[in-house]
């Protein structure tokens, strides 16, 4: 079980990444410094890291949607200058168009591009199942839950055919219990399209719950603090003795953030 | 450990809680006692109906039919002492973390000198003891979510009301002030009614839980937690009785 992300060429690479912000009124925040890491090819790694500081800052980065200000970031060994259709995001925010349907929405990223309706239509149907909303293509996000909100959220971003899927705490704005169901189906969708996926979040349950591997960071600024290969067979048991252990070995070796 | 309850008086006593909107029956028939001191949790599915169960223990809408009594007289924001702890942070923004404790301490026009010192002693509790002159803007999420809880705990309330305090925090950190939640009721021995997705932090938190139904909600069941604190969430007792309750309201 050794063989990390290593096992075949990564996917995504990121060398020595340092973001520093300056702050009003003068001075310098450095929320990430010296961040490498490699994601392998349809791996899913989780960025597990505690409070509010650099995680999403390294996904916009990775996105092309920041740039780095020291570092660099390759996609299959091609540098990130800016923003790629490879790389999909979900917010966690959810971030839909309020006056688009569910269709309309999901189909958006493909139609920017220019692909013709019907087989964009075709797509969006896909992944629509695909999430379990079949029947709310017409609905528009203020008749959705947030869960389904959500799920919305994840069909747009597979909708684009992303090599890459970044996610930004997806599950944060939801209660414990539509969480524990959204991972399931998260996990279920990965098993099935096998995606290159890199999940970012603070909550350690769903992190081991997830995870292939976890890259935990340091508070701010934000540096890798160490890495855990999570080799429990899935579906994972939330109550397993080996489960719960793992959970108490990543919270000793979390900071706390108050 | 004592069972829970066992020995004290009842404090709250809901008797045939019912609540319809038009034709939709929310809430069906409740009745539970909330002994004095006592740390009780409510779990329930998603969409029970939780929300409009604690609307109505507060009296913030009116109730269909039944009756919410407190030492044995009905329930009246007027007379009792009720204090409330939202899922958002609701500290008031123009008012320091000591203006904002000392807030329903002044408005219950108690001595100056009583104020101060429960002001202090809750602000101590919280750790906040260093930033008393910081505004809301000027602190983290979690440190305003903990000055919304000095705030409630310093009016000495009847009964204490928290709707998810801690739902969107990392597990390291809702630990951290989960433990400081039970120290202060502890020292403090405030009636406290905690509302929660969160079966593990109700397992944690409680010395009995409530069980809701789905909608229309009635009280499913009832678990006492008779574990030494601190509680360690991978102990078996303390896995046994999380499963056994998820058991109960499991619908994903």
């Amino acid at each position: 079980m050794a063989e990390g992300g290593d096992r075949m060429k990564p996917k995504i690479t990121c060398e020595s990444i340092t973001k520093v912000f300056p702050m009003r009124g003068g001075g310098e925040l450095t929320v990430l410094e010296d961040v490498s890491l490699t994601v392998a090819e349809n791996e899913f790694l989780v960025i597990l890291g505690p409070g509010r500081c650099g995680k999403t800052t390294l996904l916009n980065i990775i996105a092309g949607l920041q740039p780095p200000t020291r570092g660099r970031v390759l996609v299959d060994g091609a540098v990130v200058t800016g923003p790629h259709p490879d790389v999909g995001m979900v917010f966690q925010g959810i971030a839909l168009f309020p006056w688009k349907t569910v269709l309309e929405n999901v189909e958006m990223g493909p139609r920017l591009r220019g692909v013709p309706k019907r087989e964009r239509r075709e797509k969006a149907e896909y992944y629509i199942r695909l999430v379990g909303l079949q029947g709310f293509e017409n609905a528009y996000p203020h008749q959705l839950s947030g869960g389904m909100k959500q799920r919305v959220g994840i069909a747009r971003a597979y909708c684009n055919d992303p090599k890459v899927l970044l996610m930004d705490e997806p599950f944060g704005h939801l209660d414990a219990q539509t969480r524990y169901q959204m991972e399931q189906e998260v996990l279920r969708i990965w098993e099935q399209e096998r995606r290159t996926v890199m999940f970012v979040t603070n909550n350690i349950e769903e992190a081991a719950y997830l995870a292939d591997r976890i890259v935990l960071l340091s508070s701010c600024p934000a540096r890798v603090k160490a890495e855990y290969r999570i080799d429990l067979p899935r579906p994972r048991n939330y109550t397993d003795p080996r489960f719960l252990e793992i959970r108490q070995e990543i919270a000793a070796n979390t900071d706390l953030v108050l | 450990m004592q069972a829970a309850g066992n020995g004290r008086k009842v404090k709250v006593a809901v008797r045939n809680l019912t609540k319809k909107y038009g034709d939709l029956l929310v809430l069906d028939d409740i009745s539970f006692d909330v002994r004095d001191g006592e740390f009780l949790c409510i779990v329930g599915p998603t969409g029970c109906g939780k929300t409009t169960f604690l609307n109505c223990l507060t009296r913030l809408i009116p109730l269909t039919a039944g009756e919410i009594l407190i030492d044995g007289e009905p329930a009246d924001p007027r007379r009792h002492n009720l204090a409330f702890v939202f899922q958002e942070p609701s500290a008031m923004p123009w008012l320091t973390v000591e203006q904002n404790v000392r807030f329903g301490l002044e408005i219950k026009r108690l001595p100056e000198n009583e104020i101060r010192e429960r002001v202090d002693r809750v602000i101590r509790l919280v750790g906040l003891s260093d930033f008393r002159h910081y505004y809301p803007r000027q602190l983290s999420a979690s440190m305003v979510q903990r000055v919304v809880i000095a705030r409630a705990f310093a009016v000495n309330p009847d009964l204490l009301l928290m709707d998810e305090p801690y739902g969107q925090l990392d597990i390291k950190l809702r630990y951290h002030l989960e433990d400081e939640v039970v120290r202060i009721w502890q020292e403090l021995g405030t009636t406290v009614l905690f509302v929660t997705h969160n079966i593990e932090e109700a397992v944690y938190l409680a010395e009995r839980i409530l069980v809701l139904s789905q909608k229309p909600t009635k009280v499913k069941a009832e678990v006492h937690v008779d574990l030494p604190r601190p509680r360690n969430f991978a102990d078996p007792e303390f896995v046994r009785i999380r499963e056994e309750v998820t058991e109960m309201i499991k619908w994903w």
